[in-house]
């Protein structure tokens, strides 16, 4: 499994981690949160191989990253981005063939057929209607269904999600990482996601990451992780938390300084 | 393919001189050795005006287009960019500034018969590398930005060209030729230059051409699923210099093909880069050959030159694909 090891990265000469080390856990879902800046999407490029620490070791299964060959790495550890596909002229499913490129040779064939794999995925993913239309005409939550289903053919033991929910509105949020808990379960997959919301955070993921600082401020499961104090230290406000009538899970209510109007102005 | 056969047997028997479609067919059957001349009709006239003349032209047409359209095809996916083109980035008059160089000032064969192809390919790449540094800005090339780089250096390279050619003894014509391209003069050695190039650069853009339809996507999507992206620009990038360099130390600048026939060959197959790489190759023959054979008999005897036909053409869809991209309909 992914483990990070004393990782420092540099961004235009800028320290934007420093000495990070933590360990995945195997068939588990982590969220990785903090404030704007803090560098989670850095981190999960880091983790992806795509970039490499300026100082520090990430290795998988004990091998470092940048061993691996782009293709091996990319059989095992798939990627769904920040903000989505762009809007191509390729059809859905020729988008989602595309997750196969990683299984294929120079000529584009594999020794075993999958198209029962991608007709599974369309389907279970509720593309097949929509799998002969052109990427440009869908709306933006359906794009990124179709990256999904990509990242799904991918059959990848790991996936690194950069913050899936941006621009989607909360039912496509919940459908999105309720799809990706589903099928973290039947797979046993690792899940890693950078995520702003807080409560989907607590709701969906089994260990959350606190980046502050450059550092880890804290790890471990969302009971034991979010408290006023921390969110008080993290994003210098001030929050009420509760548990989730339902899942049980901490929730957090945010409090508006109303009684302070002086500090608000001041802080906006 | 079939379109092409018949677009290559059309076009030599039109000329200042015609001659029958059927007789075209006949003559270059009859130039196949196993085939006996008994019962031939045609005169021995007509057999070196298609085998001599008219031939190596024509094939020298297809080969050149061939070469700009895999460029343009080859610059376009890679860059993402659905105005480039070997003419709009620059690289054409790039190499054309090598070339001309060499041939004006008589240095054409100090390394020999690939003396021409080989500095054409060197000033090309330099060129690319000269519009890179002018549009990036902060690490990213935005479309047009790249695209008003290309035509900068493009138009001062022309410059370049043109006061070479006024300081050497050649005629006006030598400046016409590099600064629109043309195909009269040419012969046999000429396609033994471009063909090989043709040759090396069509299978290596072939080959990436699934790498190409990801790049579309996005490079980040790109390198996730396991491309290594900045090989794979620079093989393509000196992929498609070097069909360029080849076009151009032949037949000089020729506008505009690589940026019309991707297109084309897109709006009719989609935007899969496996079937619009080689469609292109086969698409660029076409259309030189036909550009070339209407630059030669629509002022008969006069010649257009090659360029000036591409040019019209090209220009003004062109303009129509920048306005499309304005109105935000490009789906690129």
């Amino acid at each position: 499994m992914i483990s990070v090891q004393q990782v420092s990265k540099k961004v235009n000469g800028r320290s934007v981690l420093e000495n990070l080390s933590f360990k995945l856990e195997p068939g588990r879902i982590h969220g990785i949160i903090g404030p704007n800046g803090v560098g989670k999407s850095t981190l999960l490029q880091l983790l992806s191989g795509v970039t490499k620490p300026s100082s520090g070791d990430v290795s998988l299964s004990g091998v470092n990253l940048s061993n691996f060959s782009r293709k091996a790495l990319a059989r095992r550890l798939a990627v769904l981005q920040q903000g989505g596909l762009p809007p191509a002229g390729f059809t859905v499913r020729q988008v989602v063939e595309m997750g196969r490129f990683p299984y294929q040779n120079w000529f584009g064939d594999e020794r075993e057929d999958h198209s029962a794999l991608i007709d599974y995925t369309l389907e279970s993913m509720g593309l097949t209607p929509l799998s002969n239309r052109p990427l440009d005409q869908l709306s933006g939550g359906e794009r990124q269904r179709v990256a999904l289903a990509k990242v799904m053919v991918q059959e990848p033991e790991i996936i690194l999600l950069d913050e899936p929910t941006t621009y989607l509105d909360i039912g496509y949020q919940v459908q999105l990482l309720d799809t990706v808990r589903k099928w973290q379960q039947e797979r046993n997959l690792t899940v890693v996601a950078v995520l702003h919301d807080l409560n989907l955070a607590s709701l969906y993921c089994d260990r959350i990451l606190v980046l502050h600082k450059g550092g880890v401020a804290a790890m471990g499961a969302p009971a034991e992780v979010l408290s006023v104090e921390l969110i008080r230290e993290v994003y210098q406000t001030e929050a009420t938390i509760v548990k989730h009538p339902l899942t049980g899970t901490p929730q957090i209510l945010l409090q508006p300084k109303q009684q302070d109007a002086g500090r608000l102005i001041e802080m906006t | 393919m079939l379109l092409l056969a018949v677009s290559i047997v059309l076009s030599l028997s039109i000329g200042s001189s015609m001659i029958p479609f059927a007789d075209v067919w006949g003559i270059l059957w009859h130039q196949l050795p196993w085939t006996d001349d008994a019962g031939t009709h045609w005169s021995t006239g007509e057999i070196a005006i298609v085998t001599q003349v008219r031939l190596s032209r024509v094939l020298l047409g297809v080969l050149v287009g061939a070469c700009l359209g895999l460029a343009g095809a080859g610059f376009q996916g890679v860059l993402r960019n659905p105005l480039a083109d070997p003419y709009t980035l620059g690289v054409s008059s790039g190499s054309s500034v090598g070339a001309a160089f060499l041939i004006l000032f008589g240095y054409q064969a100090v390394l020999g018969e690939w003396t021409i192809p080989v500095v054409a390919f060197m000033t090309g790449t330099l060129t690319l590398l000269g519009v890179f540094f002018l549009a990036r800005s902060r690490g990213v090339m935005q479309i047009e930005t790249l695209i008003l780089s290309g035509v900068i250096i493009q138009s001062f390279l022309g410059a370049f060209v043109s006061f070479m050619v006024s300081m050497s003894d050649e005629v006006i014509n030598q400046i016409l030729f590099w600064l629109m391209g043309s195909l009269a003069m040419k012969n046999w050695a000429d396609v033994y230059i471009v063909l090989p190039c043709l040759v090396i650069g069509l299978p290596i853009l072939i080959a990436y051409g699934q790498a190409l339809n990801l790049f579309v996507l996005g490079e980040r999507h790109a390198a996730h699923l396991g491309i290594r992206v900045e090989r794979t620009k620079l093989i393509v990038l000196i992929g498609s210099t070097l069909l360029t360099a080849a076009a151009v130390s032949v037949s000089g600048v020729i506008g505009f093909v690589g940026l019309v026939v991707p297109h084309l060959i897109r709006l009719m197959v989609g935007p899969d880069y496996r079937l619009l790489i080689p469609l292109s190759a086969i698409g660029g023959g076409i259309f030189v050959l036909w550009s070339d054979t209407l630059a030669r008999i629509a002022l008969a005897p006069k010649e257009i030159p090659l360029g000036v036909v591409t040019a019209l053409l090209g220009a003004p869809f062109f303009a129509y694909l920048l306005y499309r991209r304005k109105k935000g309909q490009e789906g690129y």
